[in-house]
């Protein structure tokens, strides 16, 4: 049952390795027969999009598959040794000591109801190591090791006491306690904000480097695979498309799949495909003037304690946004972009401060005046599962709006539900199903055509594609400019993606804790910065600095 | 399951193609269906019949005794043997089926009513209705089920139809307190809010989204307090307190045969394993009725 | 934890009782039904209508209803709960005499009741083959579907009768507890073993537990160091329906094994209209399980580290 380290083999060595997953009848082959390897202190990542078997692949060389899912076929060799058909009790010996999980979610990833320090002494406790006040010291020293402020406090916290950053800190603590020879991270910054996502990256390379530990990465993100991997294994639907040193994949693709998600990363992308809104000849003659005015936005909200100050999640935010172009509002979470754009559309009155959309000051609307207001202005949320009616069909969600405004007869709804639906790509037998049906991308269409059918002159999209694979994302993108340039609309588009902003939006305003630090247009803000905090969001954008693209 | 292995030897004539045809077909009525919820359905078709015709399913007279015929063990004449009165039990407990069915569905039926109703209203209108009927709520939640009932029954006096009345008031806090909590979740939900954003009425999105959204997993809590009504029923019928004798009411049936538990173990024993098996039946079939409504 | 939410707590539930208290006056004392005439219209008592009517005057039944009203929540402040017409004794002796039966029997049901569960569930968690696992996790939705009154029945019959194991006349005083308990443990234990299942299930389904395992943490170990805890807390909330059930249960228990406790009591009030008996019974369970969810809801943020504030410490 030992593992031997020898400098020749390498560390881990996946051969055509198949996985299946019960759905209650049959078994289906999801990963089938991928290979690859990883050398001693080498960093490999796996590259994929949802459904493409990265993260099934990763668990099961941690033998932590699903109960549902089984190994077909292939070998998982860790020093040589073929660990994939080992019981639960022999992978325990080696789980946490030679090979250790960096995980998605650090929000819930953590017990919730032990403490920090217990949690890190017991991979410590597991397999044996040190006792009693020994092993608090090396608690200390981890939580240390990792950037904590404070480790003593940290030890005795729970983890809802500490932010997502601080609590990946600690998982990455966890991992690293008993230097092992293999941590697979597992999307390990995904559910952070770009800058902690930096940092956090940062200290895997840097204690990898320390210790010579191999790290297997598991990302979705082209940008930070080029950035953080020494080679890169690109999976699509199970197979491997693509495997290669990192910097020769990324600067020459051999698979036709590799090249579309190069192409589609906005981060890698270069800046050609876009013509800028202003560079498009005026539609109409009043063109030219400002569709959406914020002055001195003040958002607060009561706290429960009757003697605390509210909250003021919004703190004197301008704006303006000319008609026919996109404005994008950047931040990242906490930054009071939502509560700025839900005050924008109308769902919750602005402490102080004046919101005018279409020449409508929306102080003075309430009621019916507020009802009708809202055939000018739509919103698109992040999340299209939860933003359509799971009774409702297709035909009912995007036909609701005209409802709500009468006067339209039901032969015309008809017509117009169907041009709008084959407007966002969708054929029309879509029309009676109903959204669980639908993939991501195409529910997102749906609510796009949804807020489009009252011809609205503007659409708020709320982080409307930050939830999408990479390559549905381009098509998204690419349906919104060509909806934009077609119907002259203007978008208030909000992100925490700088990378997606430069690729579609005219002007910019940047978002931190409430107030705005930065605004102008893109091109501006992106060369020359206005602040710290601006410059800091761009270098974070994983890939930009990669040699290929230099 | 003997109609399955009719549907087998037919498509056997026609050998393979036919037959794995067959049974594509078995296994997919199985995951549908599988043998436990059939058999549930089952038993409840057949209680339902029962309760609607109970004159197909036997001859005896469930009231009046046959003279030299008491306490009968099971046998061919007698299915579930004969009481001390010379009363078939078999006849007893079909006839009883209606007692116990409408029972149940008269005290689930003004649970589900009332109680969603509060529930809807304390969930949709103003905040003030809103905490006025959930301390209601609260005061009917904080007195134990049965104690309730009692009272009720107290109040209204003794009886089939007022047995029905005081399990279903028991009910009306679960009711309201599930619709109201539905009506908050989905009222939270962004499609509720892209609904008013997309220029909805209040009642229009009431109707559209909020109702039917809300509404599916009250049904489904309905179609399993439907279980436990006949449970509740069938105590209070134990305890003397649901229809008086010489109704065939279940509960009582078992109530009467106690006065014969060394003697003649199955007035007991049958009437309480169907109790057991329609109890059992309703829930399992609830359960799939919470799975399929998505 | 603040005072003032404590304070609002508590003043919380001092109205559920207030109302629960006017409810079941409303219910028991205000109507019809009236239990002073059932027993004393007997004609073999041989009472004139005269003697009635002073016997009445001296329960007050005929002042208005109002005056009722207040001098029943003040007999009830000093622990007076009024005459049990049937029995002809102060309702607070008859309770007492006959509380402790009941608090032994459910008592006993209860801690069974909690094995029963935590057995059952976590078993089933344990159970290596997937049969198994659905025959151990079917248990509780029998045991809901069996009235308590016919398991009582089929345990005598067995028991007592059949194998003759527990004597049916003149038990020792464990003996005679033994089917009771038994009986009203096991419609208490399935909602707690449904909870508890689902909860584990949930559990075991989080990251966290993932984390554990990637730690090197054994099965068992996660089990008992990161599952129990999270799923366990989540019962407490639950505390207030097994202790309606507790009373529905014992009702029906003594009843069946003619136990003279609370239940019993319960039973012959209803029988005889004794309002006054069971309107006490009504408002003590309706303290007792607002006492129960007070406790629990400031129990809850001293077991559950999340809900507690610690001033100063969030960074």
């Amino acid at each position: 049952m030992t593992v031997l380290t020898d400098p020749r083999v390498p560390v881990l060595e996946v051969s055509d390795l198949a996985i299946s997953y019960h759905d209650g009848a049959h078994y289906h082959e999801v990963v089938h027969g991928v290979s690859f390897r990883v050398e001693p202190g080498e960093v490999v990542a796996l590259v994929g999009e949802s459904g493409s078997g990265k993260t099934t692949t990763a668990q099961s060389i941690i033998g932590l598959l699903a109960a549902n899912g089984r190994v077909d076929r292939g070998t998982i060799r860790l020093n040589g040794t073929d660990i994939s058909r080992w019981s639960d009790k022999q992978l325990d010996t080696i789980r946490g000591a030679r090979i250790s999980l960096v995980p998605q979610d650090p929000g819930s990833s953590l017990n919730p109801v032990k403490t920090i320090g217990a949690q890190v002494g017991e991979i410590l406790a597991i397999h044996g190591k040190l006792r009693g006040k020994d092993r608090e010291r090396q608690v200390v020293t981890l939580l240390e090791r990792v950037g904590l402020s404070e480790p003593e406090l940290r030890a005795r916290q729970f983890p809802h006491e500490l932010s997502g950053g601080m609590r990946q800190r600690v998982l990455i603590a966890i991992a690293i306690a008993l230097k092992p020879q293999l941590i697979i991270a597992d999307e390990p910054t995904s559910a952070l904000d770009v800058t902690v996502q930096k940092r956090i990256l940062d200290l895997i390379d840097e204690l990898r480097r320390e210790f010579s530990t191999a790290v297997l990465l598991v990302t979705h993100d082209l940008g930070i695979a080029a950035d953080r991997a020494d080679r890169v294994v690109v999976l699509q639907g199970g197979h491997v498309q693509e495997e290669g040193r990192a910097i020769d994949v990324l600067a020459s693709p051999r698979s036709a799949y590799t090249r579309q998600l190069i192409a589609n990363a906005p981060s890698l992308a270069r800046l050609v495909t876009r013509m800028p809104a202003t560079a498009r000849p005026p539609v109409g003659a009043a063109a030219a003037e400002d569709i959406v005015v914020v002055e001195q936005l003040v958002q607060e909200f009561p706290r429960p304690g009757l003697r605390e100050a509210p909250l003021r999640a919004v703190d004197n935010v301008s704006f303006r946004v000319r008609r026919g172009t996109t404005h994008a509002i950047v931040g990242e979470s906490g930054s009071g972009k939502t509560t700025t754009i839900r005050a924008v559309v109308g769902f919750q009155k602005p402490t102080s401060g004046r919101i005018r959309v279409d020449g409508r000051e929306l102080a003075a609307l309430n009621g019916e005046a507020l009802r009708q207001f809202r055939r000018r202005i739509q919103l698109v949320y992040q999340n299209p599962s939860a933003s359509l009616d799971p009774r409702q069909t297709i035909f009912d969600i995007i036909e609701e709006p005209l409802l709500n405004f009468g006067a339209v007869t039901r032969p015309e709804r008809r017509e117009r539900v169907m041009s709008i639906l084959s407007r966002v790509g969708l054929p029309e037998a879509t029309a009676l199903r109903r959204p669980h049906a639908f993939s991501g991308g195409q529910r997102q269409r749906v609510a796009i055509a949804r807020a489009l059918i009252l011809e609205p002159q503007v659409v708020v999209l709320d982080e409307a594609v930050s939830a999408l694979d990479v390559t549905v994302q381009a098509r998204i993108l690419d349906l919104l400019d060509e909806l934009q340039q077609d119907l002259a609309l203007t978008y208030l588009f909000v992100s925490h993606d700088l990378a997606v902003v430069r690729q579609i939006a005219d002007t910019v305003s940047v978002l931190r804790g409430g107030r705005l630090v930065d605004e102008g247009p893109v091109a501006q803000v992106f060369e020359r910065p206005g602040s710290d905090y601006t410059r800091e969001l761009i270098n974070a954008i994983p890939g930009r600095t990669h040699p290929a693209f230099a | 399951m003997t109609s399955f292995d009719t549907i087998h030897s037919e498509a056997g004539a026609d050998r393979h193609a036919k037959r794995s045809s067959a049974r594509d077909r078995l296994d997919r009525l199985q995951r549908r269906l599988p043998p436990g919820r059939a058999l549930s359905w089952l038993i409840l078709t057949v209680v339902f019949f029962w309760a609607v015709a109970p004159a197909i399913f036997t001859t005896y007279n469930p009231v009046e005794g046959i003279g030299g015929a008491q306490l009968k063990r099971p046998d061919a004449a007698h299915l579930l043997g004969t009481d001390a009165l010379g009363r078939d039990l078999y006849a007893r407990i079909v006839y009883g089926a209606v007692h116990s069915l409408t029972g149940a569905f008269v005290a689930v039926a003004l649970g589900l009513v009332v109680g969603t109703a509060f529930g809807v209203v304390a969930g949709s209108v103003g905040r003030r209705l809103d905490d006025a009927i959930m301390r209601l709520v609260d005061v009917l939640l904080s007195i134990p089920p049965l104690l309730l009932s009692l009272s009720i029954i107290i109040l209204l006096g003794f009886g089939t139809v007022n047995a029905a009345i005081a399990v279903g008031v028991t009910s009306v806090a679960g009711f309201a307190r599930l619709a109201r909590s539905e009506v908050v979740r989905v009222r939270r939900s962004d499609y509720v809010e892209a609904a008013f954003g997309s220029g909805g009425t209040f009642w229009a999105v009431l109707w559209r989204h909020v109702l039917p959204n809300s509404l599916t997993s009250v049904i489904a809590f309905a179609a399993l307090q439907f279980g436990s009504a006949v449970l509740q029923i069938s105590t209070l019928g134990f305890l003397g307190y649901g229809a008086p004798p010489p109704t065939p009411e279940w509960g009582l049936l078992i109530a009467e045969g106690r006065n014969y538990i060394s003697t003649a173990w199955w007035l007991t024993t049958a009437p309480g394993i169907v109790v057991v098996l329609v109890v059992l039946a309703a829930n399992r079939v609830s359960q799939s009725f919470a799975k399929v409504i998505p | 934890m603040t005072s003032r939410y404590l304070l609002n707590r508590i003043g919380q539930a001092l109205l559920v009782l207030w109302a629960a208290f006017t409810v079941s006056f409303i219910l028991l004392q205000a109507m019809p039904g009236d239990a002073i005439r059932i027993k004393f219209q007997n004609p073999e008592l041989g009472l004139t209508p005269q003697q009635i009517a002073d016997i009445r005057a001296s329960y007050a039944a005929d002042s208005p209803l109002w005056l009722q009203y207040i001098g029943a929540i003040g007999n009830f402040l000093t622990g007076n709960f009024g005459y049990s017409v049937h029995a002809g004794v102060p309702v607070s002796a008859s309770l007492a005499a006959h509380l402790p039966v009941t608090l032994k029997l459910a008592t006993l049901g209860f801690l069974l009741a909690s094995i029963f569960a935590v057995a059952i569930a976590f078993l089933s968690s344990l159970a290596r083959f997937a049969w198994l696992r659905s025959a151990i996790q079917s248990i509780p939705s029998l045991f809901v579907s069996v009235p308590t009154f016919w398991l009582g029945i089929m345990l005598i019959q067995i028991f007592s009768f059949r194998l003759k194991l527990v004597p049916v006349i003149n038990p020792g005083p464990w003996q005679e507890f033994l089917l009771p308990v038994i009986t009203l443990a096991v419609p208490i234990s399935a909602p707690l073993a449904q909870v508890l299942v689902r909860n584990i299930d949930d559990v075991l389904t989080r990251p966290f537990v993932a984390v554990a395992r990637a730690k090197g943490a054994a099965r068992n170990r996660v089990l008992w160091r990161h599952v129990a805890k999270n799923a366990l807390l989540p019962t407490l909330t639950i505390a207030g329906v097994l202790f309606g059930e507790l009373i529905a249960g014992a009702v029906v228990t003594e009843t069946v094994f003619g136990l003279n406790g609370i239940g019993g009591l319960t039973e012959r009030a209803v029988g005889t209209q004794d309002a006054a008996v069971l309107q006490a019974i009504v408002v003590l369970s309706a303290a007792a399980f607002v006492i129960i969810s007070l406790i629990v809801d400031l129990l809850y943020p001293i077991l559950d580290p999340r809900l507690r504030t610690n001033p100063g410490a969030a960074a």
